[in-house]
């Protein structure tokens, strides 16, 4: 048995500071947002320009921000499972399809009104959590990566077979909902619903960042055996980031369905799962803004470039690629010193 | 009163075993020392009474509750609080949020507790900061609380881990090597701490060292331990002067030489 001396491994591993002196100018313009009076200031000037864009931008500008405000949402809560707690999750799309199909036969099937489908749709996302998450969270990453990877083609091929989701042609015709008697069925009404739906998210997420669960993830993903020595139920705690996560998904899935109207297993492929995991490592694990972004960046890049045709996805695939070469940490990364 | 009862604790890994048929007792309110050569099964030991490792036969009594089919969290939130050789800090976090971690086990708040900001989760946190300062400011080291845990020098990196375990609130703290890397004036530090430990906290202490010295001024009782067995038992001076202790450590004597 070799003779452990601690400190001769920290000499070996000297990271002090180092990373601090490597600041750019991106880093530097987001520690301004860490000033309360900055940071709120930005914040309202943002929500200003956010709710006055359907005054002058057309039905394709809202368009394309309510798609960027829904995976603004599943990113969120993706990133509860895999920034907060660590968790590598490669079938978030199932979530999101639990919530959408609950919605989807509920109201459709069963003539339910949409805003009474969302508790069930909590309930069922929340339920998947659980089954998925129950046996499987005992694996440490890799595996855990693989389980979820399968889980989320179960979920689609389910789908796709069972009469009551509408096979694979999936369900169509799904009712538009009503808010205190107004129809929604226009894209600015859904472009507002959406942008609540991401204030409602953030504050979720910043809330439970910031409180003893928040504080318990962060532990199991530093050093899960520590965190355990410490009192903390790793189990109970990765299955809590699971569960939250889903229900994101979920909720957001299910205005999903009654934006669409329409439903197929094809909107829950693989890729799906894979641009909002991509959108949360983009942005930067763990960090609420960069979810935002990132988000965002998945949304527009392939809009802007639209003129340069197929070749854009191409072009996507590069302009990530370098990013992450030069940002491995992601846009807006957690940073702290 | 034996605070923790080892009984015939045997801890085997396949073919080896590392803790063989091991008793011993930790009365409450002491400072008991688990000490043998590199190993010698010490650390092994202190992973089973910890839950970290399974023992596969023997029974381990803590505070009248057996702790053979607990988890670790479990184990903890009883009661017995650890740190570790290597140090395992959660070293990008501030050292607070670090000892933080220690009254987890204390606090109950949930889901919707957290989001909603009640009034029993804002009484619950201002309960866990308050509490880990005071254990911060126990060990020394309140003034580096914002600081994050890597960039701490390695004495005091040492003490934001004593700082965690006492924030569980503990009955009894198992020290796994606490001297190991400190300097002399850290381990006359460590001597004043543990004591102080145990008079102000009322916490019964159990550690493993290397240092003989650190051990010998500590310890009201020595467990001696080699090849996973116990081989003597007693205090400083008891241990100091058994035969089989000072084998263990420089071998035997050669009987032809010694003519």
């Amino acid at each position: 048995m070799s003779v452990d001396n601690p400190r001769a491994r920290e000499k070996e591993f000297p990271d002090v500071d180092g990373a601090v002196s490597k600041q750019t100018w991106v880093d530097r313009a987001y520690e301004l947002f860490d000033n309360k009076k900055i940071r709120n200031s930005s914040l309202l000037g943002l929500a200003a320009v956010v709710l006055l864009i359907p005054t002058f931008g057309g039905n394709y500008v809202m368009e394309i921000f309510t798609n960027a405000f829904f995976y603004m949402v599943l990113c969120l809560g993706l990133n509860i499972v895999v920034g907060y707690a660590g968790l590598l999750d490669l079938g978030y799309a199932a979530f999101f399809a639990v919530g959408a199909y609950t919605t989807g036969i509920l109201t459709a099937h069963f003539g339910m009104n949409f805003w009474l489908t969302i508790p069930f749709s909590v309930l069922f996302s929340a339920m998947a959590g659980i089954i998925i998450g129950g046996p499987t969270l005992r694996l440490r990453s890799d595996y855990l990566a693989i389980v979820t990877l399968g889980f989320g083609e179960i979920t689609r091929i389910t789908a796709r077979n069972l009469e009551i989701t509408g096979g694979a042609s999936g369900l169509i015709g799904i009712d538009r909902p009503e808010l205190f008697g107004l129809r929604l069925y226009q894209i600015q009404h859904f472009y507002y619903v959406f942008f609540v739906l991401v204030i409602i998210a953030i504050f979720v997420a910043v809330r439970l960042h910031h409180s003893r669960l928040g504080r318990a993830w962060q532990y199991i993903r530093e050093d899960e055996d520590a965190a355990e020595a410490m009192g903390i139920d790793r189990v109970k705690f990765k299955l809590y980031a699971y569960i939250i996560g889903a229900v994101f998904g979920g909720v957001a899935g299910s205005f999903f369905a009654v934006k669409m109207t329409a439903i197929s297993p094809q909107t829950f492929l693989f890729t799906q799962s894979a641009m909002i995991l991509l959108a949360v490592v983009l942005g930067g694990m763990g960090k609420i803004p960069g979810m935002i972004v990132g988000a965002f960046v998945l949304v527009i890049f392939p809009e802007v470039f639209r003129a340069i045709g197929d070749l854009r996805m191409l072009f996507f695939g590069v302009v990530l690629l370098v990013i992450m070469l030069f940002r491995p940490q992601g846009i807006w990364p957690e940073r702290r010193s | 009163m034996a605070i923790l009862e080892v009984k015939n604790l045997t801890l085997r890994f396949g073919g080896l075993t590392a803790v063989n048929d091991l008793s011993f007792g930790v009365d409450e309110g002491s400072i008991t020392s688990l000490i043998g050569p590199n190993g010698a099964g010490k650390t092994s030991a202190f992973n089973c009474l910890t839950g970290f490792y399974k023992a596969n036969e023997g029974d381990i009594v803590f505070d009248g509750k057996s702790l053979m089919k607990e988890k670790p969290h479990k184990i903890t939130q009883l009661g017995m609080a650890r740190t570790f050789q290597n140090l395992r800090l959660f070293k990008n976090m501030s050292v607070l949020e670090n000892v933080m971690a220690g009254m987890h086990c204390r606090g109950s708040v949930g889901v919707v507790g957290s989001i909603l900001h009640t009034p029993k989760q804002r009484a619950e946190e201002k309960k866990i900061k308050e509490y880990s300062e005071y254990c911060l400011d126990f060990v020394g080291i309140l003034d580096k609380k914002e600081r994050l845990a890597r960039n701490l020098p390695y004495g005091d990196q040492r003490r934001v881990e004593w700082a965690r375990a006492l924030a569980t609130k503990p009955k009894l703290i198992l020290l796994d090597e606490p001297g190991a890397g400190l300097n002399y004036d850290e381990k006359d530090d460590l001597i004043k701490l543990i004591q102080r430990i145990r008079e102000k906290l009322g916490i019964t202490i159990f550690l493993i060292e290397h240092d003989m010295g650190l051990i010998m001024k500590v310890s009201e009782k020595i467990i001696v331990i080699d090849y996973g067995q116990k081989i003597a038992e007693g205090n400083a001076e008891e241990v100091q002067n058994n035969p089989r202790v000072i084998e263990a450590y420089l071998g035997k004597e050669e009987e032809d030489e010694a003519v």
